[in-house]
């Protein structure tokens, strides 16, 4: 008999299965697949933000030597249609043609142009060089507001506008009533730059074609193989039952991968039409130009309350830039961030406003955090000069209008349903682990001295929407699939387990949590579970991994599915032991007859039973395996309070964290280790934003950031040490009581910063710097503050 | 083409090359040892990270001709009779990995400073590693690593 695991899974720091592959180099990313016969793609892009393609030949590169195949995009415009966006927010949104590969007009620099397919990878991006292009300069588009201006040249001419979209949510009371009766009012603008995802692993996509059959495997580094699947089937006409998509090992996405790419659809029309398998695998100089972008907004948000501090209303009127073509959620990216701008706190109204705009830039969409970031960013700012304006501790302004732990579940201003939280022992665990009064006096100190150095404190205290999601809300939301993830289990004749997931993890560790989690139901060794993810035909049904979903929908199928094992699994045991059902006991994977212990069955007994079926209940299916699909009815709605203290070097602008503190509530763990460095990780990307990274354009629409040699990815000597600890408040939308984790950090983290800065230089007049915090931007926000004779403080020139 | 001979991983290989041909292709395109994998083109990442005759070198700025008569160790040479190298334990067992894409060469990075520097500290760690980039951890967990694989003592 098999030995019964007694201490629960779910809770403890069980080390990765995944990582035995990764720490000894036996991993299995896209670019190292090889088969016999493969060539190699190389993509023409367009050097230009926006011209017209007049003439392309691409004749003189199929003369190269290697070269197997060159194509034009008029050349594979049929049986190619436009890439998808599957969110089209407002029912009159201008919805561009979008062709993988650009036939007559590039609209931004990156935008393909032709493509070379070669024996190696080195014959194809010489052949390149070969490709001859005539191209007529149009006028690129890269400012939001000049773009809404009526005489603006147009990113896509026959739509007449730059205007994507607006579109509106205005809830509880109206807002120019409460702004009346509002004691102070503050306006603020603040710029969320663009930002390059950056997944270590490039991007990398291999089709292998069955030509007699018309069946193709695509392996893609993707975060999306199901939904990819459906979609290439949609561009390419290719039926869907003879797609196969594959996401192998992939290395990272944070919502980069979260697309369908047009090298995707590319490589599968060029496998297609030479009958070979093909290779693209973006360098990622390629890749800062093709993958897509995040942020990339302006925001303009005013806030008004009473004298004492109480919120009265919120009016958020956001630019959000689309790049040059809607991808697949591009346009929904800032409406996830519309319900989260209140945050934790009551008011009385609301009043958003979106306004997508085309640019000659690369497309942005899903960046961590997607929306929610952008949204957390502003209010937490604007709290903290609201905090200024009315003399009041940061943290007091706060506690004076978050919705307190006996409100819940509370529905927020916005609409959204916040089911549970904590944010006093939140708040309360952070201020003690950093030591938030003593800073304090030391910062009074050290201004009183006039330091050279100043010490400043940032506080935010988020939340966030996560789960994805409710598919009724995404149907209200006009996005074009549902929110639901499927789990399956196969109970194996010799007593091991399959674990089937929609999921489709790239680092987050799924395998191993999705082990404890079914060891726990079934009462099964951690060790004898198996993962199966990221194969349509292997997990045929899934919704994919994006919007810290995976856990709180797909962890929480494959806790349904193991119970549902759990009650066939009764049927059989209680025939075997010639018990009735509601006599037997189930624990640590065994049933018992309850009154004679003697009289037991193994789960894993049970499985073999039921594969030799020689004595099953009469009229049974010989099987104990089961599926279960979860539709969730509410997001979740993990939180927390981030501290930072940084110093800042006023005569260099240098910034150097001195400590960083996170308490977060992600609801209940499955596993502590893996939620700390989800924690970490999201907390390092948005300590990025605030103070080094920025995709940079030049009056051309050029990305002049365009390496990573220009673009600042922080390395470990650029980021401190994080203090980082947890509340557990229980999600209660789902059996497992967690909220995800994936994307926390990094809505956290930004405005914490960025408030220390600006806390650290306000005694020098500064009241607002933009970011990225760079040492130039900082020492100037001084010396314009110093112009300004120091002691002004007045908010209405902060932004800009 | 020119002739190299390469002992990689203990294995001796001879090959013809294009002169311009990359260590890190060579290893990943010829060689078939993917194990080592490629990041940026602009050595910032240092995914690619491996040991050249005793000296820890970015796999993208070297050719494979200037590896001709060399002896290269790799992520994939790292364990011995399926024993991990010490790194390796200890990137697995302190979660210093989660996508793991920049794994092998922060193993080899971190490899390299323990034979320089058998017990650094905390802050020489990370500026050892500087030219080595991960997205995911925030490096604390790399960092703790790497001090847990010099014997160190380790706040988990």
């Amino acid at each position: 008999m098999t030995e019964q695991i007694a201490e629960p899974e779910v809770g403890r720091s069980r080390l990765r299965k995944e990582d035995a592959r990764l720490v000894t180099g036996q991993t299995n990313w896209t670019d190292n697949i090889n088969v016999n016969g493969l060539l190699h793609l190389a993509i023409l892009r367009s050097p230009m933000a926006h011209a017209r393609i007049d003439r392309i030949d691409v004749a003189p590169a199929r003369e190269r030597p290697g070269v197997v195949a060159a194509f034009t995009g008029q050349d594979l415009a049929e049986g190619l249609g436009s890439l998808p966006c599957a969110w089209p927010v407002t029912e009159d949104i201008v919805l561009p043609d979008h062709p993988p590969i650009a036939v007559d007009e590039v609209r931004y620099a990156g935008d393909p142009v032709a493509v070379v397919v070669a024996r190696d990878r080195y014959a194809a991006a010489d052949a390149l060089e070969a490709v001859e292009v005539d191209y007529t300069p149009l006028p690129p588009v890269l400012d939001l507001e000049a773009a809404l201006a009526e005489d603006s040249p147009l990113v896509h001419s026959d739509k007449g506008t730059n205007r994507c979209y607006v579109w509106p949510l205005a809830t509880g009371e109206s807002y120019a009533a409460v702004r009346e009766r509002a004691d102070v009012v503050l306006k603020r603008r603040y710029l969320q730059q663009r930002l390059i995802p950056n997944a270590m692993e490039p991007r990398a996509v291999v089709v292998t074609p069955l030509a007699a059959s018309g069946e193709y495997t695509v392996y893609s580094a993707t975060q999306i193989p199901h939904i990819l699947r459906i979609m290439l089937a949609v561009v390419t006409g290719i039926p869907e039952q003879k797609l196969r998509v594959i996401a192998p090992d992939v290395g990272g996405g944070f919502g980069s991968k979260l697309q369908v790419y047009g090298e995707e659809a590319l490589a599968l029309a060029v496998a297609r039409r030479l009958g070979r398998p093909v290779k693209w695998t973006e360098s990622r100089s390629e890749g800062y130009l093709a993958t897509h972008h995040g942020r990339g907004m302006i925001q303009d948000i005013e806030i008004a309350a009473t004298s004492e501090g109480r919120l009265l209303g919120l009016k958020v009127d956001l630019l959000a830039d689309m790049g040059a073509y809607l991808m697949l959620v591009t346009p929904g990216i800032p409406i996830l961030g519309a319900f989260m701008y209140p945050a934790i706190y009551k008011m009385d109204a609301y009043d958003f406003t979106c306004t997508g705009v085309f640019t000659t830039k690369t497309p942005t969409d899903a960046y961590r955090g997607a929306g929610r970031p952008e949204a957390t960013y502003a209010i937490e700012r604007i709290m903290d000069e609201l905090a200024v304006e009315l003399d009041l501790d940061p943290i007091e302004l706060r506690r004076l209008n978050w919705i307190r732990h006996e409100e819940f579940p509370y529905t927020s201003i916005a609409g959204l349903t916040y089911d549970s939280g904590n944010y006093e022992a939140a708040t309360d665990k952070a201020l003690a682990l950093f030591g938030y009064d003593k800073l304090r006096a030391e910062q009074a100190d050290r201004n009183r001295r006039g330091d050279l150095v100043r010490l400043g404190i940032g506080v935010s205290t988020f939340t966030e929407m996560c789960g994805l999601a409710p598919s009724r809300v995404l149907r209200d939301l006009r996005y074009a699939a549902g929110g639901w993830e499927a789990a399956s289990i196969r109970m194996l004749p010799t007593g091991k387990v399959e674990v089937v997931t929609g999921t489709s993890p790239h680092g987050q560790g799924h395998v191993t949590c999705w082990s404890q989690i079914a060891a726990d139901v079934l009462g099964v060794p951690f060790e004898d579970i198996e993962v199966v993810h990221g194969d349509t035909r292997a997990a045929p049904q899934g919704m994919d991994t994006y919007g810290s979903r995976s856990l709180v929908v797909g962890g929480a199928a494959v806790h349904h599915a193991a119970q549902k094992v759990v009650e066939k699994a009764r049927k059989v045991a209680a025939h075997l032991l010639e018990a009735s059902e509601h006599d037997l006991e189930f624990t640590h994977g065994v049933f018992s007859v309850k009154g004679s212990p003697e009289a037991r069955r193994t789960i894993q007994e049970v499985a073999f039973e039921t594969f030799s079926s020689h004595d099953l209940p009469d009229g049974m299916e010989p099987t104990i395996n089961a599926e279960h699909l979860v539709d969730p009815d509410n997001f979740s709605y993990p939180h927390g309070t981030h501290l930072c203290a940084v110093e800042v070097d006023t005569e260099t602008g240098l910034t150097t964290i001195r400590s960083y503190v996170c308490v977060d509530d992600v609801g209940s763990v499955i596993n502590p280790m893996i939620v700390e460095g989800q924690v970490h990780g999201g907390v390092a990307q948005g300590i990025a934003q605030a103070l080094y990274e920025e995709a940079v354009y030049d009056d051309e629409g050029n990305l002049v950031s365009g390496t990573m040699a220009d673009y600042l990815v922080p390395s470990a000597a650029d980021l401190p040490e994080f203090v980082t600890d947890r509340t557990e408040t229980p999600a209660t939308s789902n059996p497992l009581g967690s909220k995800g984790v994936g994307e926390s950090g990094t809505i956290a983290s930004t405005p914490a910063v960025v408030n220390a800065i600006v806390d650290a230089l306000r005694p020098l007049g500064v009241t607002e710097v933009r970011m990225p915090c760079t040492p130039q931007r900082v020492w100037e926000a001084l010396r314009s503050a110093r112009a300004a004779d120091g002691s002004v403080r007045s908010g209405e020139e902060a932004s800009a | 083409m020119t002739r190299i001979s390469v002992k990689v991983d203990g294995t001796a290989y001879e090959d013809e090359v294009e002169p311009r041909l990359l260590l890190v292709h060579y290893l990943r395109d010829h060689l078939g040892l993917t194990g080592t994998p490629i990041g940026c083109d602009t050595s910032n990442c240092g995914a690619c990270t491996v040991d050249l005759d005793g000296e820890t070198v970015k796999s993208c700025s070297v050719l494979a001709v200037q590896a001709d008569g060399s002896e290269v160790t790799t992520i994939q040479g790292l364990a011995h009779d399926g024993e991990w190298h010490a790194l390796q334990k200890a990137f697995h067992e302190r979660h210093a990995l989660q996508c793991g894409y920049c794994t092998p060469g922060m193993i080899m990075a971190a490899r390299d400073l323990l034979r320089e520097n058998p017990a650094p500290g905390p802050q020489e760690v990370r500026e050892a590693l500087e030219g080595n980039l991960c997205r995911c951890t925030g490096y604390q967990n790399i960092v703790r690593a790497v001090l847990a694989a010099s014997g160190q003592e380790v706040s988990s």
